[in-house]
């Protein structure tokens, strides 16, 4: 019998709120299947499990909002009878992953807070429950410290409305943004805080790809044309098997490389916010089927509808400018990883080249700024260095991607 | 098939990518990639639906001349003959 319990789903995550079970007492699970659904801060995230057995039954209650670490079911593996359940764990924060410092955490239910005068006092937790109801704060009688408006008073408010006038929810499914924000501040806080950042820049000629690019993609339909963005992440992912000391997290004391290459790869969000979702393996995906997990991500991080591993397992972070940006993007690295790549609009620049007689000439060429932001603690600009120059050298033979 | 009818798919496609936004208000002469923040993968899911229900395979070096609703409304129901 094992527990199987709330994850954690990176630096900035302390808590889950476990919205629906996808299996039922009794059913066999396996490794990778999709148990669960737990609304994050990052949205509502798909949670695998990873172990094989039978789904026992559950602990908490559906809708109830739990610290990373506690046991939401009892898993019954293999080998295992169904009468050995031990009692669940009366103390989830012992069972918290020790990698997650408290420093990192986000407080979920934090006190109410004054406002400035004019603007309704409520709590955080309170006004997101509100966000959810669709209840106008405005209308709302405060019972909190000093008249602010709590979580209580929206739920009383919510029941005490006729049915049929219950407005949509002010939010997309699945995502919050304003939760989204709270957890990317208290991660990049974080990465300020413990990293100990290095910069490095480096423009990168793209011509040989964009050039190899457009005839690839002219033999093409739409639905199989390949982005520029993923032959630069597959640059990077080969580039990474060269310089290994870029791809891993540090654990407070020494670095743990990754147990593969596992991109994670920065998407925007309309309206604001972000996620760096994983590509698995981005290393050996030919550049189709990295475009079809591109592409996949891309959907499902705006939907809010991302799997627990792919939020867990990302090695190292891409973020792209793409091609309505600036030059370039000097990141802040996600903890526990240690290097962010940053890419900045390709745009023509001129650039100078030189012949084989030695002449040179200045031409325009299509180009972009690569940068690195890595982690001093593990390696040094001279590594850092090496590593832009291999994503450049294998960015001039695409077809080797 | 009409040239409202060719804005209208043009303008539902468009709020498929981008959910959030209401692409039927937007200015029809606005650059789309700007009034909807549209990115490369988008535009790339706009051009793949705009094949897939007008069987109007857009080559690359086309997508400039798609990046509005008007321009784009022009270039369909010219490839349409119309």
């Amino acid at each position: 019998m094992s527990e199987f319990l709330m994850p954690s789903l990176g630096a900035d995550m302390d808590a889950g709120t476990l919205v629906e079970w996808l299996k039922r007492p009794g059913d066999a699970v396996k490794h990778g299947d999709i148990i669960a659904v737990v609304e994050t801060q990052k949205g509502a995230i798909e949670i695998e499990c990873f172990e094989d057995g039978v789904f026992e039954r559950s602990l908490i209650e559906l809708g109830v909002k739990v610290p990373v670490g506690t046991p939401l079911a009892f898993i019954r593996t293999a080998g295992a009878g169904a009468a050995a359940a031990p009692t669940p764990s009366p103390s989830p924060a012992a069972a918290a992953r020790p990698a997650a410092p408290a420093a990192a955490a986000v407080p979920v239910t934090a006190a109410p807070i004054a406002a400035p005068s004019g603007e309704v006092r409520a709590s955080p937790a309170a006004r997101r429950l509100a966000g959810e109801r669709g209840i106008d704060l405005a209308g709302i009688a405060g019972t909190g410290p000093g008249g602010a408006i709590v979580s209580a008073d929206i739920e009383r408010a919510a029941a005490a409305r006729p049915t049929a006038a219950i407005a949509k929810p002010a939010r997309r499914a699945g995502l919050d943004l304003g939760e989204m924000r709270k957890a990317i501040a208290a991660a990049m806080a974080r990465s300020k805080r413990e990293i100990p950042h290095y910069y490095l820049s480096h423009t990168i000629d793209f011509g040989a790809a964009l050039g190899w690019l457009a005839d690839v993609n002219a033999q093409r339909e739409p639905n199989t044309r390949i982005l520029a963005a993923a032959v630069q992440l597959k640059a990077v992912a080969l580039a990474l098997k060269a310089y290994p000391e870029f791809n891993g997290f540090h654990d407070g004391t020494a670095f743990v490389p990754g147990s593969g290459i596992h991109l994670g790869t920065a998407i925007a969000i309309r309206g604001g916010g972000l996620a760096a979702p994983a590509i698995r393996d981005t290393d050996r995906l030919g550049l189709d089927d990295l475009m079809v997990a591109l592409r996949d991500l891309v959907a499902r991080t705006r939907a809010g509808r991302l799997r627990s591993s792919e939020l867990s397992d990302a090695t190292i972070t891409v973020s792209n400018l793409g091609e309505r940006g600036v030059e370039a993007l000097y990141g802040v690295i996600y903890p526990p990883q240690v290097a962010l790549v940053g890419f900045g609009t390709p745009a023509p620049q001129p650039r100078v080249l030189t012949a084989p007689d030695g002449t040179m000439q200045i031409v325009a060429r299509p180009a972009f700024t690569a940068t690195l932001a890595a982690d001093h603690r593990v390696s040094d600009g001279h590594r850092g260095a090496l590593f832009l120059m291999e994503i450049e050298r294998l960015l001039q033979k695409p077809e080797a991607l | 098939m009409t040239k409202d009818e060719i804005r209208r798919t043009v303008i539902e496609e468009l709020g498929n990518i981008a959910p959030e936004t209401d692409a039927g208000t937007i200015d029809p002469e606005a650059d789309i990639r700007e009034a909807l923040d549209i990115d490369s993968m988008d535009y790339l899911n706009f051009i793949t639906a705009l094949h897939k229900r007008l069987g109007i395979d857009v080559p690359e070096v086309d997508y400039p001349k798609l990046l509005t609703i008007a321009k784009a409304t022009d270039y369909l129901a010219r490839k349409l003959g119309l």
